[in-house]
């Protein structure tokens, strides 16, 4: 038994996985798989096993090998032509997406591929995308070999149906170049307006006239160039009959330009272009800095995503391989064990044992039978089956469900954030005041209205609440973000903090997904039949034998004869001497029983032994979770599953909230619009495809990921599993936004009433709007950023 | 007088020497990825990676 424990903490020399029973020794050093080994192997023939210097156990566990044919299909002329970037007569240029890339030695091991096959010419990885460009030689490596070369070393390319005829999408580089711009016309204005600050002596004045004309020249790029963001913006929002908070921002730079051109040809001052670009420079800032893009991350997932590219047809015998496209009625395809089913389809050979999780949250696999229908988005979990084809895939069901609320998606979603509302009655203030100096200037001294009026207009431009939005916008993305928190956009923070109504999704969001947790009930076990249970567990895919087998614990290990597998049924085996089976009611008794399906029955020799119940395993903190959620929402959950559940959901989340269950995806869209009707706004927490409609049905849709390489569905968030527990404070992290703007806001406007002041005076010195505009521009930052992070640490995110 | 106009050129071309730099290294991609580069800049060159593919290269879709 000492030695045993030994073994089993013995960690594989390449992936860093617990070796459990079987370790493998070679080389001096212990592998946990074969695949492993073989890693070690290619990587130490090549020289290349620095990989394993730079960061410990660096590898990827290789106990789950693909199926040798699974790349054949980038023989395929067509798909080739379809997925590669580049192709000349000597080299391939190709973009492998490879969600396995998680380290430094992961980087390193890429970059030098053209050491594991010399035809390979470079490969540069993107780690923010998980992306690796490979350039190689076709003559001597087709694109199949070099998905394959990937694949052994323990990174797979994820090649699906909707990287085929899409432009790869190139990074928005232009708010980066007008920030350039930007800074280098400010910065120079700034340096060529120091006389007009400091005064310059009566013989120079030449000289000032020519500073002033440079100064000129320089203002174009900006007021040309780096501001056409806002003109767009602003064009869009009144054509759409709406005032958003980019217009008198225009209005505000076209006029200080106006009048610092007037002054500067009539020789009467030399305006104000210095504070213009200065203000156009730091909104430029804030909004690159709002906009900062999680490139790994994808919020537009759609059901081609995560169907393969191309899928075997059986035609008169032989085997071919297509795009998924081009699967008609009637065709008959082949399913590999573990593969999609990419369409709706009736079961012509093979019993399939199908996990529908993924299109409506059963946690349990299903049986099906041949002459069954089965639907697209089930992934097969036993061996082989071959389907005929019934609806086409753009047709299916699944498809169609996400078809439905494609149309919708474009009729809302048009909410305005409270900076546009508030920078409208701003605006009004702005163009009262104004009014009122005309009046007055006009009984007074008619020839300073122009130059009190412009003064106005240049003051008391939003720009302030414009700049505190998009830097605390910015800072609360990034502090979420570390936190494991990933927003869409923005907008997406007013979204969860209007949101009053919070709905969880059951299966894989409120729980793990696995079935760690089990209890066994029946007679006791002695520990060398429990290691035989292991064992025979250990041969089956069934998720739920997986758990068994970890719960038993595998032993010594042993023989099994006559083992038997009746897909969804059961298993049973001889093993060292004991006859066991396991699995449903009938599959052991013999006798039809309706019970619940969480249960696997056990008889030994024939006689029966006990059961092993499952539950759900929880995430943790959910009920603290839900207590602090409850103080100002209400909380929902619609499940997929049966009502198993019920009595410990409901104990856990309290009996006030609302549980539904057995909701198919559509019911689920459905609940959601019925909860829209009676809240403010609904925020969806849900994962996988079956929440994918009421995720975008609802006002804010979060989904969940157990971790970074887990696809998600189309929503406007992604949350870590392991965060989850921290969702309230997140919640009050994006409430405090709103305050913090205004603040920000407040401090700016009362610079903005020195400002105007003296402009109502119609005695706006340069020197002083210089001074002015740096000085709010950065209280505002300090303000924006100061809170903002204060909050954060004190909600320990 | 003259000495302030000719300091004036020298610097304003100084500067735009820098913007251009500025440009290129954005249109060259060295702002795309923010990760890579810091861990790609230690590891042992035992032989130099071989040329960086051309980012210029991309095939336009139809």
């Amino acid at each position: 038994m000492a030695i045993q424990r030994v073994k089993n903490s013995i960690h594989c020399f390449h992936c860093g996985e617990e070796c459990g029973a079987e370790v493998i020794y070679a080389h001096d050093k212990d592998f946990c798989c074969t695949g492993c080994r073989m890693v070690y192997e290619i990587l130490n023939e090549t020289g290349l096993c620095d990989y394993y210097d730079l960061s410990r156990n660096s590898g990827i566990n290789r106990k789950q090998t693909a199926r040798p044919d699974k790349f054949a299909f980038l023989d395929e002329e067509k798909i080739i032509k379809d997925l590669v970037r580049f192709r000349n007569d000597s080299e391939t240029h190709i973009t492998f997406y490879l969600p396995h890339i998680h380290c430094s030695s992961c980087l390193w091991l890429l970059e030098n591929l053209h050491k594991l096959d010399k035809h390979i010419i470079s490969c540069k990885v993107n780690f923010e995308r998980k992306e690796a460009d490979i350039v190689f030689d076709h003559s001597g490596i087709s694109l199949r070999k070099v998905a394959e070369l990937t694949t052994s070393i323990g990174y797979e390319p994820y090649i699906s149906f909707n990287d085929i005829d899409r432009p790869k999408t190139m990074v928005s580089r232009s708010k980066i170049y007008k920030l350039g711009v930007a800074g280098f016309c400010f910065a120079n204005i700034m340096l060529l307006s120091f006389p007009e600050y400091l005064g310059i002596n009566e013989r120079e004045l030449r000289l000032l006239q020519i500073f002033r004309y440079i100064s000129l020249v320089l203002s174009l790029p900006v007021l040309l160039y780096a501001s056409s963001e806002f003109y767009v913006s602003a064009w869009k929002s009144l054509k759409r009959g709406f005032l958003n908070i980019d217009a008198p921002i225009v209005l505000s730079v076209l006029i200080t330009f106006g009048r610092s051109v007037y002054e500067i040809l009539t020789q009467t001052g030399s305006g104000y272009l210095d504070s213009m670009s200065g203000i156009v420079f730091f909104m430029l800032a804030g909004r690159v800095l709002q906009d900062k893009t999680y490139a790994a991350l994808n919020f537009e997932r759609d059901y081609t995503s995560y169907f393969p590219v191309a899928v075997t047809k059986i035609k008169e015998g032989k085997e071919t391989i297509v795009t998924l496209d081009k699967i008609a009625l009637d065709d008959t395809i082949l399913i590999h064990g573990q593969e999609l089913i990419p369409a709706d389809g009736i079961i012509t050979r093979g019993n399939a044992l199908i996990d529908y999780s993924f299109v409506n949250g059963e946690s349990f696999p299903v049986k099906k039978e041949m002459g069954e229908v089965v639907y697209a988005g089930g992934k097969q979990l036993s061996s082989n089956i071959e389907i005929l084809v019934i609806r086409e895939v753009a047709q299916s069901y699944l498809t169609k469900l996400w078809n439905k609320d494609e149309q919708k998606e474009h009729a809302r979603k048009e909410k305005y954030s409270f900076v546009h509302l508030l920078s409208r009655y701003f605006t009004w203030i702005v163009f009262s005041i104004a009014l009122l100096t005309t009046i007055y200037w006009w009984n007074v001294d008619p020839s300073r209205i122009w130059n009190a009026v412009t003064s106005i207009l240049i003051i008391a431009c939003p720009c302030g609440l414009l700049l505190s939005n998009t830097f605390v916008n910015g800072n609360i993305l990034r502090r979420l973000a570390r936190n494991g928190f990933y927003l869409r956009n923005a907008q997406t923070i007013e979204g969860i903090a209007n949101a009053d109504h919070i709905v969880f999704d059951k299966t894989g969001t409120l729980t793990t997904g696995r079935f760690n947790n089990i209890r066994y009930q029946g007679q006791e076990l002695p520990s060398q039949l429990r290691s035989n249970i292991a064992e025979l567990a250990k041969q089956s895919t069934h998720p739920l034998c997986r758990s068994i087998s970890k719960w038993a614990d595998a032993g010594a290990g042993g023989k099994i004869h006559a083992f038997n597998e009746v897909p969804g049924e059961g298993i049973e085996g001889m093993v060292n001497g004991d006859l066991i089976a396991m699995g449903s009611v009938e599959y052991v008794t013999g006798h039809k029983e309706s019970g619940k399906d969480s249960c696997v029955y056990l008889a030994v020799e024939g006689e029966m032994m006990g059961r092993f119940v499952f539950q759900n395993e929880y995430r943790d903190h959910i009920p603290e979770l839900v207590a602090c959620l409850k103080k100002d929402h209400r909380i929902s959950v619609l499940s997929g599953d049966n009502n198993g559940e019920k009595q410990r959901l409901s104990q856990m989340i309290g009996a006030d909230s609302t549980i539904l269950f057995n909701q198919g995806p559509g019911d689920k869209l459905l609940a959601i619009q019925q909860m829209q009707k009676h809240a403010r706004s609904v925020m969806m927490i849900g994962d996988g495809l079956n929440d994918a409609g009421a995720l975008r049905e609802a006002d804010i849709g979060i989904s969940v990921a157990e971790d970074s390489n887990t696809f998600t569905p189309s929503s406007d968030a992604i949350l870590n599993a392991a965060s989850l527990p921290k969702l309230d404070r997140f919640i009050q992290m994006c409430r405090f936004n709103k305050r913090v703007v205004l603040t920000a806001f407040i401090v700016s406007a009362m610079y903005n009433v020195v400002g105007l002041y003296f402009a109502v005076h119609g005695g706006l010195q340069p020197v002083i709007a210089a001074i002015l505009m740096p000085c709010s521009s950065i209280s505002i930052l300090i303000i924006s950023f100061g809170l903002s992070n204060l909050k954060a640490k004190l909600l320990k995110i | 007088m003259s000495a302030i106009i000719l300091l004036l050129i020298v610097s304003i071309s100084v500067a735009s020497l820098f913007l251009l730099a500025f440009i290129w290294s954005v249109k060259n991609g060295q702002y795309d990825d923010e990760i890579s580069p810091p861990m790609r800049m230690l590891f042992d060159h035992k032989d130099a990676i071989t040329k960086i593919p051309e980012q210029t290269h991309i095939k336009p879709k139809s």
